[in-house]
């Protein structure tokens, strides 16, 4: 379909000032890139190590417990992971309610993104802490 | 616009946007969005209700069909979000259009090759004989 002029394109970072809803907003690419990458490649991995008879699986676990100095990095990398999906979930859930067009009060939209960071945070600690209690 | 008055809203965005592919692209986005919500919370719960994380348990659980079948459906689902999600990016950021034609396709054959890859691991592990 030709246009008479061209279509808008999406600015860079670079215009816009920095506040809690652009923050949230370029939040969702960052983690939504970090998930189809990272995310999607340690599910594919986990699955085909799980496929893979006790060898296999154990080569995946000493990859994720791997430690240099100390820290746990891949361990490190998961936490990541798992921040990224709480809050690409949130962010998600925030942008389907602006999808149906509401939420766009300044104040009412400024609180949801502070809200979806605190919320990713907070269950990203919760699984977490979870999960290692229950390995120790 | 070309269509008059008698078009609808869809009518008039479709062929629009970056990607001038309209409102098809973004719909699909937003529906895969909502089963991802349902799928990914049923992975996290899943992961965290397992009594233990070991290999036994976790072929145990992906051999039954509360497992298996949401996994697949979290893979295909999971991919096929993923590839709209990281197009609408290179759309937006990648202008020269042969770079975009071709990073497009390189992302399409990353996320065909790898949910395939992926729904073959699990069909290995629902199928395969027990150990």
């Amino acid at each position: 379909m030709a246009n008479a002029r061209p279509r808008p394109l999406s600015p860079h970072l670079t215009i816009w000032r920095w506040g809690p809803h652009m923050l949230v907003s370029i939040l969702h690419r960052a983690t939504g890139v970090v998930l189809s990458f990272a995310g999607l490649a340690i599910l594919t991995w986990w699955l085909l190590a799980i496929s893979n008879g006790p060898d296999g699986y154990s080569v995946f676990e000493s990859f994720i417990n791997w430690t240099a100095f100390g820290i746990p990095w891949v361990l490190l990398i998961m936490v990541g992971i798992t921040w990224s999906f709480f809050q690409h979930l949130l962010s998600g859930i925030r942008h389907l309610v602006m999808d149906s067009g509401a939420g766009f009060e300044l104040g009412i939209n400024k609180t949801f993104a502070i809200l979806t960071i605190v919320g990713s945070v907070l269950l990203t600690a919760l699984v977490w802490f979870y999960v290692l209690g229950v390995a120790k | 616009m070309s269509l008059g008055d008698s078009s609808s809203p869809l009518g008039r965005v479709r062929g629009l946007g970056s990607a001038h592919h309209g409102g098809e692209h973004w719909l699909t986005e937003r529906a895969t969005s909502i089963a991802l919500l349902l799928l990914g919370t049923w992975l996290i719960a899943s992961l965290l209700l397992l009594p233990k994380l070991d290999q036994r348990t976790l072929i145990e659980w992906l051999r039954s069909p509360s497992g298996a079948v949401p996994m697949a459906l979290l893979i295909i689902v999971g991919f096929k979000h993923a590839l709209d999600g990281v197009k609408v990016v290179v759309d937006d950021y990648v202008h020269e259009e042969g770079n975009r034609f071709a990073l497009n396709l390189l992302l399409l054959f990353l996320a065909v090759g790898g949910g395939a890859l992926a729904l073959f691991a699990l069909a290995r592990i629902a199928f395969g004989a027990i150990e």
